[in-house]
């Protein structure tokens, strides 16, 4: 047991000393940016997992959501002089009831349907966002969002400290994804997820449980989002487009899915590889492509997901009977 | 019940005594699973009523049914095999805990004792079936009789009054038929759930049930005890018939 609870920590510890040491070590803003970009695309790639991965729906909406959260946030304290501590709340609020009342009419569909479903939702949250343009800025975006305000001692104009509330955020969300799927709740998820008849048989409201999940993954989102607006500054409608879902899919897709580094490794592998190659930006589909195919055929279970099963076999964990 | 025109099971009258062992047989296509379906709520009947003691259960949400007490099990058993045995069984807990999302977010005292609490019982279920030595196996590693046992036990785990077995025995060798039959005895016997089940295997009815219904067509032909129902002429017609057909 002790033997195992240290390792654990290390599992733990090891990426998350590296993640509070990275901005310190490489010590350039360019890069800390990026590493912003990527953690809050990752807060709301976990909120496609906590949907896709554990109760087996796919919702192309999901950078929707990102986008409402986003201009929740970037309106109102743009616009109407909100503090981002009190405008993040109303983003969370407002995208959960959204999502709330999208699940009603979206969860009557299962699977590709839904998927198509919710595509459409995708494209017409697209069209509110560019046409409404008194409230939204149009094609253009927004501008000027301000950084949060300082709690007590603790400013965040400066870059890194946007980095560490960032990635503190980060930590919650995974906190949450993690605590959410060890308990009643996620053996729920997943009890729908595997059987539907078998959970129904078992006095589950698979209907009731379908739209949690949902409304859990758009409040990810939004709270991706709302970062995303405030530590970008500006926020424009492709950022909620169904371009942007899809990205968000390949993320989780090759990092992992229903694992619980598999969201943020997959970001930050293909977030980075894709800075990496800004030089051949034509091309990157190109390199992403059969990369994706790859990670399908060969790891299933995306990057972490091998990873586990690799760790497993070497250290003699799960076995048969 | 009618699918478009066709009748699939029509004017069924079943009534199944409490804390007894009914079976119900009949040819493929009979209407037992059809049958099944909608006293477990699955399917809403066209026309007809169900009845769980004197509760009008019928049209009732499959979820809502399995609260009061109907729990079934199925032909192929659905458990989920990249989870160990007992993480299938707890789920059947579910409907006794009331833990949710901020539960689960803040690990609440209510949610460790519900979770404490589900885990017992599920062990208890399994070793009730004799499945307690896999509770850390992987579904995937068991063997389909043990899979048959513990989705029986994950039936138990919602502490039902009535049991619905469709086929427990399907795809199983005769020796752990026997295994499986004196199992369900004693689901009946010591725990004094109502068990209903369908079954093909003859052997196994007559020694186990208290009663039995044939379904053919989805009519029902014939019901009484085992002894009589062997003898029967038109249920002796019924499968010789389909035996022909095959």
């Amino acid at each position: 047991m002790g033997a195992a609870r240290v390792k654990r920590l290390a599992a733990l510890g090891a990426p998350l000393l590296a993640a509070i040491l990275f901005p310190l070590v490489v010590d350039n803003p360019y890069l800390v940016s990026v590493a912003v970009t990527a953690y809050v695309t990752a807060i709301a790639v976990y909120g496609l997992d906590v949907l896709l991965g554990y109760t087996g729906q796919l919702s192309l909406a999901h950078a929707g959501f990102f986008g409402v959260g986003g201009y929740v946030v970037g309106i109102l304290t743009s616009d109407y002089g909100f503090s981002f501590w009190t405008a993040l709340p109303v983003a969370l609020a407002v995208t959960s009831l959204l999502g709330h009342l999208i699940g009603l009419a979206a969860l009557r569909t299962r699977h590709d349907y839904f998927a198509i479903f919710t595509l459409a939702v995708g494209v017409m949250i697209v069209i509110v966002i560019e046409r409404w343009e008194g409230l939204t800025g149009g094609t253009d975006g927004l501008i000027g969002i301000p950084p949060p305000a300082s709690i007590g001692p603790l400013s965040f104009t400066s870059l890194n400290a946007q980095y560490y509330l960032v990635l503190a955020f980060l930590v919650f969300t995974i906190y949450v994804v993690w605590a959410l799927m060890h308990s009643l709740v996620g053996r729920t998820f997943l009890a729908v997820r595997n059987s539907e008849e078998l959970a129904r048989a078992v006095g589950i409201d698979t209907g009731r449980t379908h739209q949690l999940s949902f409304v859990i993954s758009a409040a990810l989102a939004a709270l991706g989002g709302a970062l995303y607006a405030t530590f970008l500054g500006s926020i424009g409608p492709d950022v909620g487009d169904v371009p942007m879902t899809f990205n968000m899919l390949v993320y989780l897709m090759i990092g992992g899915v229903a694992s619980l580094p598999g969201p943020l490794v997959g970001t930050l592998l293909i977030m980075g590889l894709m800075q990496a190659l800004t030089a051949f930006q034509e091309y990157t589909m190109m390199i992403l492509g059969p990369i994706l195919v790859l990670v399908i055929i060969f790891f299933p279970h995306g990057i972490a997901g091998q990873g586990k099963v690799l760790f497993e076999r070497l250290t003699g964990g799960r076995k048969g009977a | 019940m009618r699918f478009g025109g066709l009748k699939a099971v029509d004017q069924v009258d079943l009534e199944v005594p409490a804390g007894k062992i009914t079976a119900i047989i009949g040819p493929n296509g009979a209407g037992k699973t059809t049958f099944f379906n909608v006293v477990a709520g699955f399917y809403a009947p066209t026309t007809g009523r169900v009845l769980l003691d004197d509760q009008d259960v019928t049209g009732l949400p499959s979820h809502k049914v399995a609260r009061l007490g109907i729990a079934r099990t199925f032909q192929t058993t659905q458990l989920f095999p990249e989870a160990s045995v007992l993480d299938n069984v707890i789920v059947g807990r579910r409907l006794h805990t009331r833990s949710n999302v901020f539960d689960a977010v803040l690990r609440s005292p209510r949610h460790r004792r519900e979770e404490e609490l589900s885990r017992e019982k599920a062990l208890e279920a399994l070793s009730f079936t004799g499945a307690g030595d896999l509770a850390e196996v992987l579904v995937a590693n068991i063997s389909q009789e043990a899979r048959k046992r513990v989705a029986i036990a994950l039936a138990l785990a919602t502490e039902p009054r009535v049991l619905l077995l469709d086929e427990p025995a399907a795809g199983i060798n005769p020796h752990e038929t026997d295994g499986l039959t004196s199992l369900i005895r004693s689901v009946s016997v010591e725990l004094g759930v109502t068990v209903c089940l369908v079954e093909h295997k003859m052997r196994m009815i007559m020694d186990l049930s208290d009663h039995v219904a044939v379904l053919n067509y989805g009519r029902k032909i014939a019901e009484g005890p085992p002894e009589v129902i062997r003898n029967d002429p038109t249920v002796i017609d019924a499968y010789l018939g389909a035996e022909h057909d095959a």
